[in-house]
């Protein structure tokens, strides 16, 4: 009995303090975070004119054809402009900002970045690793000399940010054996979480979470009727008795058995759904890509 | 079943310690006796990567100064140091192992820093040729070593966040526990500094002083 008492003590207080300096410390992480990215804008969507040039008829022209690209390829490309970098050189605040927004599908790192600051004056194409064989420096230099600069040059921000778009989409989709590739590796719902999945894991877990504590729990925080007979919640449970008359008995050992064989359902848990709403897929980029000013 | 393993008296009587194992061991690892390790290879494939730029930038000379050559034959001085710098800073590596030895991460920034100043004398004489700047060739050539310049600064400022975050596991609370019982063997890496021309003020110069 005093056994159980210690035993019974000890998981009461570990996950309470534990809890405690876990949630301590994601309020620490999150407001070092938070401090860290303050100046960096947020991904509200496909374009985020933060800078205000871009015209409301082509931001919305953009976002549905960027949204049609992503679902044919999974490729993220997105448009932010800015109104200054605050003295940062642009190379290192578009791999910041890249960064930060996890464009592209993890793994497969996919995403691409158009960046303008209209007060720097300055442009860049900033392309995620998985990207850097297909949309090459080259590609991207031209892109910026070609379509933005003329344009920008001109006042045409919104044309010349379309035309640079077109010319981005036109490169990637010149590969299509491996823009295919790319899209049936990534299947554009692969965020939401299918219910079925979900319905499998919360049978599984109630069995095998409900077995393991009905084998653990009675005995420590039940009543004690007999030697191995524990009533609790107004339950009997029986102990060490052969396949005996207890129908709660038998029910915690098939509960268990099928909870063991099959423990590892945990699939459904990683990919955490993003329901609504544009966010990056957890590529990164490392300075692929190129810039300009005009 | 379980039921009758239970009630074995063994069991019974070891329940306590093996309650008390099943919670203890997650929390060593929780504990940070992974915390060094990681870091430490984290900070390997950082320095992996500083390697595959800078070894990018290098396959990319010998290209750039054929090209240029066809062009600007002359020059043959810059041309030259540029090969000189090159095969300079190839000959210098610095492997995984020897991280902790700041001399030789020194020789090794040093050998690239040569090769990045002769290339961007070679870069600024260009200019004087307006047929080369025109010329396909040359221009794919300059976007890629201009990408590449940039994914270097890119590796070395993940490198420099990957071994500050393994130095400070050597140096802090708990993990300094670790480091003094079980990784005695850890040295902490080597880091890089700024170069030296970087930390002077650049100067302003209009060439108005000359002709007033």
């Amino acid at each position: 009995m005093t056994r159980y008492a210690i035993t019974s003590s000890a998981p009461g207080h570990f996950p309470a303090t534990f809890g405690v300096a876990l949630a301590a410390m994601s309020v620490l992480l999150l407001v070092g975070f938070s401090a860290l990215a303050a100046e960096l804008p947020a991904l509200t969507g496909r374009v985020v004119d933060n800078a205000g040039i871009i015209d409301a008829a082509t931001e919305a022209a953009l976002t549905r054809k960027l949204a049609d690209f992503e679902a044919k390829s999974s490729d993220q490309i997105v448009v932010a402009t800015v109104d200054s970098l605050d003295g940062e050189e642009i190379e290192p605040y578009a791999n910041r900002l890249f960064r930060a927004w996890k464009l592209g599908q993890a793994g497969e790192d996919n995403g691409v970045l158009l960046l303008v600051a209209k007060n720097d004056r300055k442009m860049r194409i900033e392309v995620g690793y998985g990207l850097e064989g297909t949309l090459t420096d080259l590609h991207t230099r031209l892109i910026i000399e070609n379509d933005m600069v003329p344009a920008f040059r001109a006042g045409d921000f919104s044309g010349g940010i379309a035309k640079a778009v077109d010319d981005m989409v036109m490169v990637l989709e010149g590969n299509p054996e491996e823009l295919e590739a790319r899209g049936t590796r990534n299947p554009a719902d692969s965020n939401a979480v299918d219910p079925i999945v979900v319905l499998f894991v919360i049978v599984w877990a109630t069995l095998f979470f409900g077995g393991l504590a009905m084998a653990v729990l009675p005995p420590i925080f039940g009543t004690k009727l007999s030697p191995g007979v524990y009533k609790w919640l107004g339950m009997t449970f029986r102990y060490g008795q052969r396949s005996g008359s207890a129908s709660s008995g038998g029910v915690w050992t098939t509960g268990t058995g099928g909870g063991w064989s099959s423990g590892s359902s945990g699939g459904g848990w990683s990919s955490g759904g993003s329901g609504g709403g544009f966010s990056g897929g957890g590529g990164s980029s490392g300075g692929g890509g190129s810039s300009g000013s005009w | 079943m379980l039921a009758q393993r239970l009630s074995s008296p063994f069991v019974l009587r070891n329940l306590p310690a093996l309650l008390m194992m099943a919670i203890v061991l997650p929390l060593l690892a929780g504990c940070g006796y992974n915390t060094i390790p990681t870091a430490e290879e984290n900070a390997k494939a950082a320095w992996s990567q500083v390697l595959n730029q800078y070894q990018r930038r290098a396959d990319l000379i010998p290209n750039l100064v054929e090209t240029v050559k066809g062009y600007a034959a002359h020059e043959k001085d810059t041309l030259d140091a540029v090969v000189e710098a090159r095969a300079k800073a190839t000959q210098v590596t610095v492997t995984p192992e020897t991280l902790s030895d700041p001399e030789a991460v020194k020789r090794f920034q040093d050998s690239q820093a040569g090769l990045t100043s002769a290339l961007s004398r070679l870069l600024a004489v260009v200019e004087n040729y307006p047929d080369l700047k025109a010329n396909q060739n040359f221009l794919a050539l300059q976007a890629q070593l201009e990408g590449t310049e940039n994914r270097i600064a890119v590796a070395r400022r993940d490198y420099i966040q990957a071994v500050q975050e393994y130095n400070l596991t050597l140096r802090t609370f708990p993990s300094v526990i670790w480091a003094t019982l079980w990784f005695r063997g850890n040295q902490p890496f080597a880091n890089f500094t700024i170069e030296e021309d970087k930390m002077q003020t650049p100067k302003v110069d209009f060439g108005t002083q000359q002709g007033g």
